[in-house]
């Protein structure tokens, strides 16, 4: 089935303020000079040498700098396309003409076409995606992390419970009465309820939510940003362990402001951060001047999967607490986890502890877990009363809609249906990954470790002829148009070690594995490395 | 691993500049007088000496239609194709928006403009609300500390959604009631003029059409005015449209895009238009708003930056059939047009009788109140202490010009779509009592209306 695009996302650039505007200053009193004040010859010539030369200091400071080749990505330590200085003030200067009007810089940055081999990859495949009766020779789509595996599962309960109504049946009754007046922005209070306790039940039943501390937003993508807005002013920043989503770039930094620091973590550690490696990058930007304000982790980790371990989220803790920031905790995979690794929330480790909560934020939702991107479905839970107060005002620019919030509510509230979904997906998941992991074994590619997520995170640096960056994306480029496959590189999410790639599983079915196997196994067959 | 924590050593952790801003405006008189009404909300039955709710610009008499239509048509309401039309839906993410939707927001918009434009679905992007939609545009038009021009009185939700995060500033452009709140090209002038003296840029013009408090369409030739300076300043021009299917008579209301399209299009890279459906339609809950730019940078950019505020493929797939269908939407519009227009001739008489004038509109939720007349003082103080006693005396939350910044003391926008007409009689009854009462009594003297206090009390015992 045709799978649609995406909302592609793209990294973004900040907008800085040019020097030009300083040069106006000092070039406008000196055209008085010029402008005949001064009757002397030298009174004259010189402020009109010095008029020119400022002039000409102006000009060359009020260019907007180019941004770096945007083929490939950059290093990994100066994040992502060069910051883009476009002059937000360039419209002065051309008093008087009909030009083109223009936007701001924030807009400038981004309408510029994807750059990245996550975006591109995406884009690939809807022009040409897989499918296995229509079009065998297609691309197929290993880059996108949905969960396809049960939807046989909701589709029952949906014609058991909506008898085939969009509206849902409040009793059998297709009335938007209730419904169609305004909500409180950050959603309805029985849909709270409902939310809290299918987080809880994610989440291994090991810790109860407070609906009274929740915000519900559409979509995590929105949560994210406005957690943004709440702990930092832009120039600040957040650390953020390397690999990460490379939605992250766009969700926390267009808008706001905000830098993203990458903490890299390395395969001997299992990708699992250190806080020896968070420390440095915390006093390197102190050297900068930049002032972090906080750290953002996903966990379950996206893309390499892993859960964070009991230990290592205490250390983290005493890290924020140390340093007197914050912490997000993106856990929007919770309820995508099947090993024999237990997946321990943010929220479980502070109940057991008297520390300051008020520096915690989970996000969360159901575009993963429920296999529901499209219904726009998310939640900030914090444990501070002034985030909550101001994220709550600021859903009023991303409420969930409020039929979607009713059928929720109701599909939540069949903790039947919850229960037994969970236990199905995992599953189904948990064989799903171990299939396509013994295939990559099969080619002599190993996995990390993983018992999360909807993907594995490959290592293919057997595969590359330069141990780079640079042969990472050859690799790419070979995988996605000659093997047909859309796979996500690890340069794209920052990942310092090159060969990296991200291979979602659930949106194949089991018989898709071979074909995919097959058609990595031709590339590899190509790709011997130059010992 | 415990970790212990002395309170006294550690400083709370910080919280964002936005976080802590006032911007969001929540504590002026428009928001308290929502505060007052939550607390004491009128009911015919239950509450009788209530607050009742005249400040909140909601549409509710047409709710009917929509629930008649609904019953009628229930493979509209259907995912098509079963269980497997419930996936698709329910895996769509993508911020182009359904085709199907988009086509229908454009057919819709038309029809409300009686055909007089065309819409293409191309450029519709679509918003979580008409609130996100003015947020997105501002974020795109404009640099943090650059300027939106806006003429007063305006709706006060503007402070919030276009300056709050976007750090864009609002200029106002200053119309007066002597010539209907009109804008002039003077103003204008003076607006931009203003703000270049505060070296300011100004990055775009923001008008509501119909406006909004004023309940007025702008008509063609101020239009064309405003498109002129726009086109000489080099810079846009939003005008959010939300009213637009609320004007009591279809030949009243002209569309920017009218004007363009006169004009071949030429320089209307410069305009953007916002929708809503929560106005027209009555459905503010499920949250559905466009931005139809001319402009193709923008509507890219607004597309991607959409992410953060798509509208739910349920909801959207719900809504592609019911505006689609062409006799439901001629239908809904007209009678919707026509029970709005009764609404307001019926507040505008019961006024009168009573001695108050409004400001001749001729769309929207809601009539601009002239209580000037009736000010101790014509300060904003004065006008606020009026407010006050409507809201603790007389019992209506009605909205204060001052919050709607208009420059001169007196004004008052008074909803009347949002509740049923029985409800509005007592509105008006209680009005009425209250002009009686100021005018036999001393009240007048210093801005000491408390004899009211027993006014809701004799208007719940009057028959209507």
């Amino acid at each position: 089935m045709t799978r649609p695009q995406t909302p592609a996302r793209e990294p973004d650039s900040q907008a800085r303020k040019p020097a030009g505007a300083t040069a106006m200053r000092l070039i406008v009193p000196l055209q008085g000079v010029v402008q005949g004040r001064g009757g002397l010859i030298l009174g004259s010539l010189i402020p009109c040498a010095l008029f020119y030369l400022f002039q000409l200091y102006a000009k060359r400071h009020r260019s907007p700098k180019p941004g770096s080749d945007p083929v490939s990505p950059s290093q990994s330590s100066s994040n992502l396309p060069e910051l883009h200085r476009s002059s937000s003030r360039s419209n002065l200067s051309s008093r008087g003409s009909i030009g083109r009007v223009g936007v701001s810089s924030r807009a400038s940055s981004i309408a510029k076409p994807n750059d990245s081999p996550y975006y591109i990859g995406l884009d690939k495949v809807s022009e040409d995606p897989y499918d296995r009766f229509d079009n065998p020779n297609g691309i197929i789509q290993l880059g996108l992390s949905e969960n396809r595996l049960c939807f046989d599962l909701i589709e029952k309960w949906v014609s058991e419970n909506l008898e085939d109504s969009v509206m849902g049946s409040d009793g059998g009754d297709l009335s938007i009465c209730g419904i169609a007046a305004y909500q409180p922005h950050d959603g309805m209070m029985e849909f709270k309820v409902a939310m809290a306790g299918f987080m809880s039940l994610v989440m291994g039943g090991t810790v109860t939510f407070d609906p009274q501390q929740m915000v519900l937003t559409s979509g995590a993508t929105p949560a994210l940003e406005i957690l943004c807005f709440c702990l930092a002013d832009p120039g600040n920043a957040f650390l953020v362990p390397t690999p990460y989503y490379p939605g992250f770039d766009r969700d926390m930094r267009w808008r706001t402001g905000v830098e993203l620091i990458p903490v890299h973590c390395r395969s001997t550690d299992n990708f699992i951060i250190s806080i020896t490696a968070l420390d440095q990058a915390y006093i390197q930007a102190r050297k900068r001047g930049v002032k972090v304000r906080g750290i953002l982790i996903s966990n379950p980790s996206n893309p390499v999967g892993n859960l964070l371990p009991r230990e290592t989220l205490y250390n983290l803790l005493d890290f924020v607490q140390d340093k007197n920031i914050h912490i997000i905790c993106d856990e929007i995979f919770a309820g995508s986890t099947y090993g024999s690794e237990e997946f321990v929330s943010m929220a479980e480790i502070i109940d057991s502890d008297v520390i300051d909560k008020n520096r915690i934020h989970i996000v969360y939702g159901l575009s993963k877990d429920l296999s529901l991107p499209g219904f726009r479905v998310g939640v900030i839970y914090s444990f501070n009363k002034s985030v909550l107060a101001a994220a709550k005002r600021l859903t009023r620019f991303s409420s969930i809609s409020a039929p979607t919030q009713r059928l929720v509510t109701s599909m939540l509230s069949d903790t039947r249906f919850t229960l037994a979904y969970i236990e199905t997906s995992t599953k189904r998941i948990s064989d799903m990954h171990d299939l396509f992991v013994a295939g990559l074994k099969q080619l002599g590619i190993k996995c990390i470790m993983s018992s999360a997520g909807l993907y594995c995170w490959a290592d293919m640096g057997g595969l590359i002829r330069s141990y780079s960056e640079k042969g990472e994306l050859e690799l790419w480029d070979k995988l996605l148009n000659i093997a047909k496959i859309n796979v996500t590189p690890g340069s794209a999410c920052h990942c310092i070690e090159p060969g990296w790639f991200r291979c979602c599983f659930t949106t194949l079915s089991q018989a898709d594995i071979p074909v995919v196997i097959d058609r990595i196994r031709k590339v590899a067959e190509t790709c011997k490395p130059s010992s | 691993m415990a970790i212990e924590i002395d309170d006294h050593q550690q400083p709370s952790v910080e919280l964002s500049k936005v976080a802590v801003s006032e911007t969001h405006g929540e504590d002026s008189p428009y928001f308290a007088g929502w505060k007052a009404y939550d607390e004491d909300p009128y009911h015919e039955l239950n509450n009788p000496l209530g607050v009742i709710q005249m400040g909140l610009a909601e549409n509710q008499v047409s709710f009917d239609l929509l629930e008649e239509y609904l019953e009628k048509h229930s493979e509209a309401s259907s995912w098509g194709k079963g269980a497997s039309g419930f996936r698709e839906n329910a895996l769509f993410q993508d911020y182009h928006g359904l085709k199907s939707f988009r086509k229908a927001m454009a057919s819709f918009m038309e029809q409300i403009r009686g055909g007089r434009v065309k819409f293409d679905p191309e450029r519709i992007v679509l918003t979580a609300g008409a609130t996100a939609a003015n947020e997105l545009l501002t974020f795109i038009l404009a640099d943090p500390s650059d300027a939106l021009l806006v003429p007063t009185p305006y709706y006060p939700g503007f402070d919030r959604d276009l300056r709050w995060r976007t750090g864009v500033k609002i200029v106002p452009i200053h119309c007066e009631s002597s010539n209907n709140f009109q804008i002039t090209p003077e103003a204008l002038e003076a607006a931009y003029s203003n703000a270049e003296a505060m070296n300011i840029k100004v990055r775009g013009v923001l008008i509501t059409n119909p406006s909004n408090p004023l309940g007025a369409t702008i008509q063609r030739s101020v239009l064309e005015e405003i498109f002129d300076f726009v086109t000489r300043k080099n810079i846009h021009l939003v005008s959010d449209e939300i009213y637009s299917g609320s004007v009591f008579s279809p030949t009243e209301f002209v569309s920017v895009a009218e004007i363009l399209e006169a004009r071949k299009f030429k320089d209307s890279e410069r305009v953007h238009i916002v929708y809503s459906l929560s106005k027209d339609l009555g459905l503010p809950g499920f949250r559905v708003g466009t931005i139809y730019s001319y402009n193709d940078k923008v509507v890219t950019t607004a597309r991607r930056m959409s992410s953060f505020t798509l509208i739910s493929s349920q909801t959207q797939h719900l809504l592609a059939s019911m505006l689609s269908n062409k006799a439901f939407t001629e239908n809904y519009i007209k009678i919707n047009r026509e029970r709005l227009r009764k609404r307001y001739e019926m507040i505008i008489e019961g006024l009168r009788s009573a001695g108050i004038e409004c400001l001749k509109g001729n769309a929207g939720l809601f009539c601009w109140m002239n209580l000037s007349p009736l000010l101790d003082e014509p300060t904003r103080e004065g006008e606020l202490a009026l407010w006050n006693s409507m809201l603790h005396e007389v019992k209506l939350n009605i909205s204060p010009g001052s919050s709607c910044h208009c420059s001169e003391p007196g004004w008052f926008r008074v909803c009347f779509a949002n509740m049923s007409e029985l409800t509005l009689q007592v509105a008006l009854k209680r009005i009425h009592i209250f002009m009686e009462q100021l005018r036999s009594s001393t009240l007048a003297s210093n801005q000491d209306y408390s004899g009211c206090r027993f006014l809701v009390l004799q208007v719940a015992r009057q028959p209507i």
